[in-house]
């Protein structure tokens, strides 16, 4: 990197010197030296000589005639810009004033006469280390500039392509504020959002450990997992567990991703919600203007191995209008000038002072200016709200395959017993399949919505037993899924049968889907009796797949559910 | 060497350095003097004597004129400080004086490095 130079460098040294005997006396003493030597017997011409020559070191008369010695060092100083020419005054001046002239000037030494060889040696030697520390300094400076120049674009680039790959997703969706630095990708905080077939939307709030480069390695995985999971209709469960296994598996030791994963739910008004080592998420209730937070209760993404990682989610109900808002740690790590953390607690304060819910952002980072005294811009916020899910509209999915070869007429069966129950989901399977047929896609979110409607239907209600009933109020929305885990990670026996059925009719086709539960079924006359207005939290799911489906229906105690779905000759 | 004039061991160590080119020394600052020293006669601007009195004292020291030098010193500090013009006149007086003394000297120098040199087998 550096070049070695050798011990002792032949310089070439400039002498400007009015007197032709003191000129003629030291010319030979630096030749001797083994220097070559340029001469000037004034300022004038000792400028003129350095700008033609650049010699290396100058040995400079302060007082001479036409231009001083004074000016012509302060002229060469200017010529040479960053380059250390050393300049040593000559001189019998002994006022002190006249040797501070000289320092003022640009002088770097001073030699008086007359002269002694040993220490005109001496200090062409000092001067000399002096221009090769300084070039050496200049030499890795622009070589320090040339990386950080390097790896700047590097990062640009590195972060075009992750953008190609995290912007795939709906950040841009209405009910989505995010604030996060342009480069959060590496400060290793990483936020990704999208829609499953069924119009639900999943978030990713995670926060990589370290900095830079490493840090940002790991967000390409895994936001290829996030989002190739939730196209498909994996649920939050299934996606964590395939994210963990996948940052376990490349990740070294020492690195590992706190993460909180939200899925939104605008038909079902509900958030389910996994975090693993973030600070608390908040869920606002804009009714009571409560916050729910939204505690860690799991290692980090990445340090546990498959089968000790724990996916279980919460599920909270949500109403029109409420928010969700999650926040990477740099918000209450921010320290001020006495290493005290912003916290929790002026978090809070901050909530209480919060007026207007569009402005929160704003009001958080000017909390933490002032707190700390400058602005962060490695803070990540994120706040989702529940609209209507009318004023949701997923993208319309895009399809490679011309359809061509489409299947028309078939039927299959499957059935899932308890063990597959306890930890599958078939969902994703079983829509991938029904996707394969043309006419259908066009409807896949109203026919994943249904499928899973159904599917969660015979599970909970039917194989696990629950009471939909009791997610009538907030604290039974929670009680009703802690039953639920718990219930399923007791069973033993009971299964849920799918029967896919699709037939050509005329130019067009029909899906005839039927799911059957090993449960004790209901009473179907007084769940259909039930007004829709009443419908709070539970019940929902038999009003949806009335609407989205054609002709359901319960037979078998309500153990059997019915539901068929058109389509018309394709254009 | 106790000689109030010369320093003769700034002499041997120039001769020491310069070498051949010992000879050329002692002319050129004997021309140079003489140019000073035209110079100081005529000028009657307290700025430039102190100028030229600065220059002679640098190569006056160089060349071991020890008493030369203090002479052209205090002219250049009495010039400086703006003495009466009578009183640096009497000063230049006194180194004209002192250059007629040494310029013999570096003069019989020359002829003893040129004898030297036509003698003396150098390597």
């Amino acid at each position: 990197m550096i070049a070695v130079q050798s011990p002792f460098e032949s310089l070439t040294v400039l002498i400007a010197e009015d007197s032709a005997a003191d000129r003629l006396l030291l010319s030979t003493i630096v030749r001797r030296q083994g220097h070559e030597v340029l001469t000037a017997a004034n300022g004038a011409e000792a400028v003129e000589v350095f700008r033609q020559q650049r010699p290396q070191l100058v040995l400079m008369d302060a007082m001479m005639p036409v231009m001083d010695g004074f000016e012509a060092a302060q002229q060469i100083k200017a010529l040479a810009g960053e380059t250390l020419v050393p300049i040593i005054f000559l001189t019998s001046l002994t006022e002190s004033e006249g040797l501070a002239r000289c320092l003022e000037a640009g002088g770097d030494d001073f030699l008086a006469k007359p002269y002694n060889q040993v220490i005109l040696a001496a200090k062409i030697k000092a001067m000399d280390r002096l221009r090769r520390l300084q070039a050496t300094v200049l030499q890795q400076r622009d070589q320090i500039a040339r990386h950080h120049n390097y790896l700047l674009n590097e990062q640009r680039v590195a972060k075009a392509v992750f953008d190609k790959v995290a912007h795939s997703g709906c950040l841009n969706a209405p009910n989505i504020r995010y604030l996060q630095s342009p480069y959060a990708l590496f400060n290793g905080d990483l936020l990704l959002a999208a829609f499953t077939p069924a119009g639900d939307m999943h978030v990713l709030l995670g926060d990589f450990t370290g900095h830079g480069l490493p840090a940002a390695v790991g967000a390409m995985p895994l936001a290829e997992v996030f989002y190739g999971m939730t196209a498909k209709g994996y649920g939050l469960s299934e996606t964590l567990r395939e994210m963990n296994a996948k940052l376990k598996r490349i990740l070294p030791v020492d690195m590992f991703c706190c993460a909180t994963l939200l899925c939104l739910s605008f038909q079902r008004r509900s958030v389910e919600v996994w975090n693993g080592g973030m600070p608390d998420g908040y869920l606002h209730n804009i009714a009571s203007d409560e916050r729910t937070p939204l505690t860690a209760r799991h290692l980090p993404l990445g340090v546990l191995s498959p089968e000790t990682f724990d996916d279980r989610t919460e599920v909270f109900p949500m109403a029109l209008g409420d928010r969700v808002f999650l926040l990477s740690d740099g918000v209450i790590d921010t320290c001020d000038a006495d290493e005290q953390l912003f916290g929790v607690e002026r978090l809070h304060q901050v909530f209480a002072a919060n007026r207007q819910p569009e402005e929160l952002f704003e009001e958080i980072e000017q909390a933490l200016q002032d707190f700390r005294g400058e602005a962060r811009d490695d803070v990540s916020m994120v706040e989702v709200s529940l609209l209507d899910a009318t004023q949701m509209r997923p993208p319309t999915l895009v399809y490679s395959d011309s359809g061509q070869s489409c299947p028309l007429d078939w039927s299959v069966s499957f059935e899932f017993r308890a063990a597959s129950l306890k930890r599958f989901n078939p969902l994703p399977y079983l829509l991938q399949l029904l996707l394969e047929v043309h006419g259908l896609r066009a409807q896949s979110g109203a026919l994943y919505s249904v499928l899973a409607e159904l599917y969660s239907n015979a599970l909970e209600h039917g194989v696990l037993g629950l009471d939909s009933s009791l997610k009538r109020d907030a604290s039974g929305f929670a009680r009703y899924y802690q039953e639920r885990n718990a219930r399923l990670d007791a069973l033993r026996s009971g299964y849920v049968r799918v029967h896919l059925e699709v037939v050509p009719t005329g130019e067009g086709g029909c899906l005839s889907i039927r799911v059957e539960d090993s449960g004790k079924g209901f009473d179907i006359a007084r769940v259909m009796e039930r007004p829709a207005e009443n419908v709070r939290l539970s019940g929902r799911g038999v009003n949806l797949v009335q609407q989205l489906g054609r002709n359901a229906s319960w037979s078998d105690n309500g153990r059997s559910a019915r539901v068929e779905f058109f389509w018309e000759a394709l254009a | 060497m106790d000689d109030p004039h010369l320093n003769r061991d700034v002499l041997v160590a120039l001769q020491e350095v310069m070498e051949d080119e010992y000879p050329m020394l002692l002319d050129t600052f004997l021309a140079d003097s003489e140019e000073r020293l035209s110079l100081l006669r005529q000028q009657k601007d307290a700025g430039q004597l102190m100028e030229t009195a600065h220059s002679f004292k640098g190569s006056s020291s160089n060349m071991g004129a020890v008493r030369l030098a203090d002479l052209c010193h205090e002219l250049e500090h009495c010039a400086k400080e703006q003495h009466p013009l009578p009183e640096l006149e009497k000063l230049i007086g006194e180194i004209d004086r002192e250059f007629a003394v040494v310029r013999p000297l570096y003069e019989a120098e020359r002829q003893r490095s040129r004898y030297e040199k036509a003698t003396v087998r150098r390597f």
